[in-house]
């Protein structure tokens, strides 16, 4: 169990509203190991992007606040950690890389200004080390003409150099863990494949631990070792790539797979879940994915079901494990949606 | 599959880019530059491409929501581009477009009532009761509740959004809607029950759609033929079956072996291209995509190769086919 770098346990963060709490987290628990590139799956509002904001400390308070649970990175638990402590371990440590490229870089400092700031707030170097410096990762991440780059500004460059210079900066203190949420959501996918290779490439290589989230089970599948999925706040299944794909066990986690078109698949009609997700609420008890469920019986609306431990690092949160019978096979319910 | 609805030919669309003191006009933006398709009657033709290949500059000249600078575009034997705007207008009856963003595409004041019906008010469904009527039974036939009429926008999730839109292109009996994609907002339990209404619908009331979208897997699903685009010019033009299993342009070859696969036993050949799409406005001489092509050959750079038909139903610009 030593290898674990970051590990979640039980987090819940709420937000206070004006219409209510909402439990957008809502009791997350799930570990990444030294190396290991884990996927955290969902669809909007599933709290897979909360979920990253808080190991980070960075949600907006109020609204937002962690009312439970622990964020333990290397045995020191986040959640209460001081915002000192916290900007030690942000960039340092821990990094995160955003959804959009255009918005995390501040319009009016060079590429080279904002980088080089990251690198002197962490280390104590010279203006021209961390310039050095900024150059060699700009060119490491595959940025040409690196030299003349780190002096223009972010709108100079386009999407993916935005992304690539973002990454450059998340990398430049040899953080142990990086989270990247999103990261090539708003590319284009032969931009995208530039990018899932070089953070391949930086996870081999310098061994840095990934937790990736996204919506996108493609990526998910290339790049990830584990994966956890979640659905209105709660993980709902995690296991290893290929069991999550192959040979899913929620009824949630299937569906998502079965509506799927595939590239290299023909398939006559897809299959859909009926309805749309359900907003995270305190005072709903049963279990989240009931209303679309196929499978749902009268206990899954009156009881959430526990996260059912079903082999080693293999969850999945449905009562049907309890009952020890098959979740059984999918008829067609097209003429339903 | 014989008798074409739509026939496109040399499309071309340039925006001015205008600078200086008194906005003179200091070079364009070749949007669209070129294209020529026929659209069959009853199929669909999906349009993919990359941000900024010009797909929808395509989707929207053809409707002439944005004025084409040359070419033609023959519906139904008629070159719309010499029609005038009441004729434009009156013919719009037969061709609609479904947008993208189903939160910015419909009037945040208006009931989905008013929304649906004036379209009906436009081309002449008078009475209030036949109104009335068609938007209870348009809201049926894309999966809300006739009750559903006396709401608005803002109270629909994105998935029902993009219904309504359905729904309002719909009311006119329309021969050919041009589908501007329509489910890239949407999550993916979501997308996949709009993908099956449209095709559903396409079924039932014998469509012909225009599907752009920058996503393959979900313009492969949809499809009859696909088209590729690339910096405003079609690449590659064929049949589903074949653009997938053997596609021929260097770029679609990227393309499609960029596309990640929700599949961890598949191993692709992965062909990563270097670099950027070039700016439209100053687009590389020769062939567009011989800055970025791993085929690429000297006479690439200098001469632009033709949109030909290569097997049967299969056309390509590269110069490797010639």
């Amino acid at each position: 169990m030593d290898n674990i770098v970051l590990e979640l346990k039980d987090l819940h963060t709420h937000f206070f509203t004006d219409n209510g709490e909402i439990p957008a987290v809502d009791g997350v628990s799930f570990d990444l190991k030294k190396g290991e590139v884990v996927g955290v799956v969902g669809e909007s509002g599933s709290g897979k992007s909360v979920t990253s904001l808080s190991v980070m400390q960075l949600i907006p308070n109020p609204p937002g606040k962690i009312v439970g649970g622990e964020i333990l990175f290397k045995g020191e638990n986040l959640a209460n950690a001081s915002e000192k402590r916290m900007r030690k371990i942000r960039g340092n440590e821990i990094s995160m890389i955003f959804q959009e490229p255009m918005t995390s870089l501040d319009p009016v400092f060079t590429i080279g200004n904002q980088l080089i700031e990251a690198i002197r707030f962490h280390q104590k170097i010279s203006k021209k080390q961390a310039r050095q410096r900024a150059i060699h990762m700009l060119e490491l991440v595959g940025i040409p003409r690196a030299d003349e780059i780190v002096d223009e500004y972010p709108h100079q460059l386009s999407g993916g150099m935005r992304q690539r210079v973002m990454i450059a900066m998340s990398m430049s203190l040899n953080p142990e863990v990086l989270i990247a949420d999103e990261p090539t959501t708003a590319l284009d996918v032969t931009i995208q494949a530039q990018i899932l290779d070089l953070m391949r490439n930086l996870n081999q290589e310098q061994g840095t631990s990934i937790l990736l989230i996204t919506h996108d089970l493609g990526v998910v599948s290339e790049m990830c070792d584990r994966v956890v999925v979640m659905y209105s706040g709660q993980v709902v299944e995690e296991g290893t790539v290929r069991e999550i794909i192959k040979d899913p066990q929620h009824p949630y986690t299937k569906g998502l797979i079965r509506s799927l078109p595939n590239l290299y698949k023909k398939e006559q009609k897809l299959y859909s879940i009926p309805g749309t997700v359900m907003k995270p609420s305190t005072e709903y008890v049963g279990c989240r994915f009931a209303s679309r469920c196929e499978f749902a019986f009268d206990r899954c609306f009156n009881e959430n079901p526990d996260l059912y431990e079903l082999n080693h690092q293999r969850k999945s949160r449905c009562f049907l494990h309890d009952e020890e019978k098959e979740v059984g096979e999918f008829v067609d319910t097209n003429t339903r949606s | 599959m014989s008798t074409p609805i739509l026939e496109v030919k040399g499309l071309k669309k340039y925006f001015d880019i205008r600078g200086g003191v008194f906005g003179k006009k200091v070079g364009d933006v070749k949007a669209v530059d070129d294209v020529s398709f026929t659209v069959n009657r009853g199929e669909i033709l999906g349009l993919v491409g990359e941000s900024g290949c010009g797909k929808s500059t395509t989707g929207k000249a053809l409707l002439r929501l944005v004025e084409p600078t040359d070419g033609e575009v023959i519906f139904e034997d008629e070159n719309i581009l010499d029609l005038s705007k009441e004729q434009m207008r009156r013919l719009r009856k037969d061709m609609q477009i479904v947008f993208q963003d189903p939160y910015a595409s419909l009037n945040p004041r208006h009931t989905v009532e008013k929304i649906i019906s004036e379209p009906l008010i436009t081309h002449g469904v008078e009475s209030s009761k036949e109104q009335k009527e068609r938007v209870k039974e348009l809201l049926e036939v894309v999966g809300l509740e006739a009750d559903h009429a006396s709401r608005y926008p803002h109270q629909f999730s994105g998935g029902q959004r993009q219904r309504i839109g359905i729904a309002r292109a719909l009311a006119n009996n329309p021969k050919l809607i041009v589908c501007d994609e329509p489910v890239s907002a949407l999550d993916v339990s979501v997308q996949s029950q709009i993908l099956n209404l449209m095709e559903e619908l396409r079924d039932k009331y014998h469509l012909t759609y225009i599907f752009i979208a920058h996503d393959l897997s979900v313009v492969k699903h949809i499809s009859d033929r696909v088209g590729v685009m690339y910096l405003g010019g079609l690449v590659e033009l064929t049949t589903k079956d074949q653009l997938y299993e053997s596609p021929k342009h260097p770029y679609t070859q990227a393309l499609l072996s960029a596309v990640p696969v929700a599949d961890p036993d598949y191993e692709v050949d992965r062909v990563i291209l270097e670099g950027d799409v070039p700016s439209p406005s100053n687009p590389p001489s020769g062939c567009p995509f011989h800055t970025r092509c791993p085929m690429a050959m000297d006479v690439c750079k200098e001469v632009k190769p033709e949109f030909r038909e290569i097997e049967d139903q299969h056309f390509v610009a590269c110069h490797l086919y010639e």
